[in-house]
């Protein structure tokens, strides 16, 4: 039914990490998403899942991650949450300028705004939120299950 | 699809085969280790085989980087081959595509090495 959300609470571990990109694929795929579509949908989650497990809840059992899908009928809208010490990402370096493409980190936001229509984060108490948001096309089946898990 | 690596010789050239996925923990984690372990023995020219590599996220990108700016530092010469579409899309957005000296051909890539 379209508008109904889905959260999923998770443990701030690399399976997680690999649940939440997986849930999202199928998701896409159910949203009418094609399969490239698909892919990056589910790549830019992945990215925010491992910058919320990796460097937000840095692998503390006790901090969840928690990972949200709706399909709000126009848009497929996923919200990736931690609850680490947050984010300011008006300071993360441009991983495309000439002085930082060697480096081994710093392409996941990057990819992540590459991959999705729109990007935005916000700042929780504690912790930080990456909205994840992707245009369905016209006619695709608007249709995520309400569930919580 | 977990992340395997395996290694041949031909004409002074490790070829590394890649197939799986090279992600956050186990594929980059097997990435390294192969890259310094082949390091370590003295290996110069590597050719890194991405043909079966499904997918690749921007942990394994990095660790594409370092393991080239790794070889380069020892004096030696790291280069791609077989990208799939999706790799080389991945390559492309980030700027990798013009640093790594990319091949579709093993015979080529081998001869491309400094001799």
């Amino acid at each position: 039914m379209t508008g109904n959300r889905v959260s999923y609470t998770l443990e701030s571990t690399l399976e997680s990490v690999n649940k939440a990109e997986e849930l999202s694929s199928q998701l896409a795929a159910q949203a009418g998403f094609g399969e490239d579509e698909c892919q990056k949908i589910s790549m830019a989650v992945r990215e925010a899942a491992v910058n919320a497990v990796l460097h937000g809840n840095a692998y503390d059992p006790k901090k969840k991650m928690t990972v949200s899908y709706e399909n709000t009928g126009g848009e497929l809208v996923i919200r990736v949450a931690d609850q680490g010490k947050g984010l300011d990402v008006s300071h993360i370096p441009d991983p495309l300028a000439p002085e930082n493409l060697l480096k081994q980190s710093g392409r996941g936001i990057f990819l992540m705004r590459a991959f999705m229509d729109e990007v935005r984060f916000r700042t929780l108490d504690p912790g930080s939120e990456v909205t994840l948001i992707k245009k369905v096309a016209a006619g695709a089946p608007a249709d995520t299950k309400e569930a919580s898990k | 699809m977990t992340m395997k690596a395996s290694t041949r010789q031909m004409d002074g050239v490790t070829i590394v085969d890649l197939s799986g996925r090279i992600t956050l923990g186990e594929g980059s984690v097997i990435l390294r280790d192969t890259i310094r372990d082949l390091v370590g023995k003295g290996s110069k020219k590597i050719l890194l085989n991405l043909g079966d590599v499904t997918y690749i996220d921007s942990s394994g990108i990095g660790e594409l980087v370092s393991a080239f700016t790794t070889v380069r530092n020892q004096g030696g010469e790291l280069k791609l081959l077989n990208l799939t579409k999706k790799v080389h899309d991945l390559l492309q957005i980030t700027k990798l595509y013009t640093v790594f000296d990319v091949k579709d051909d093993e015979a080529t890539a081998i001869s491309a090495f400094t001799k």
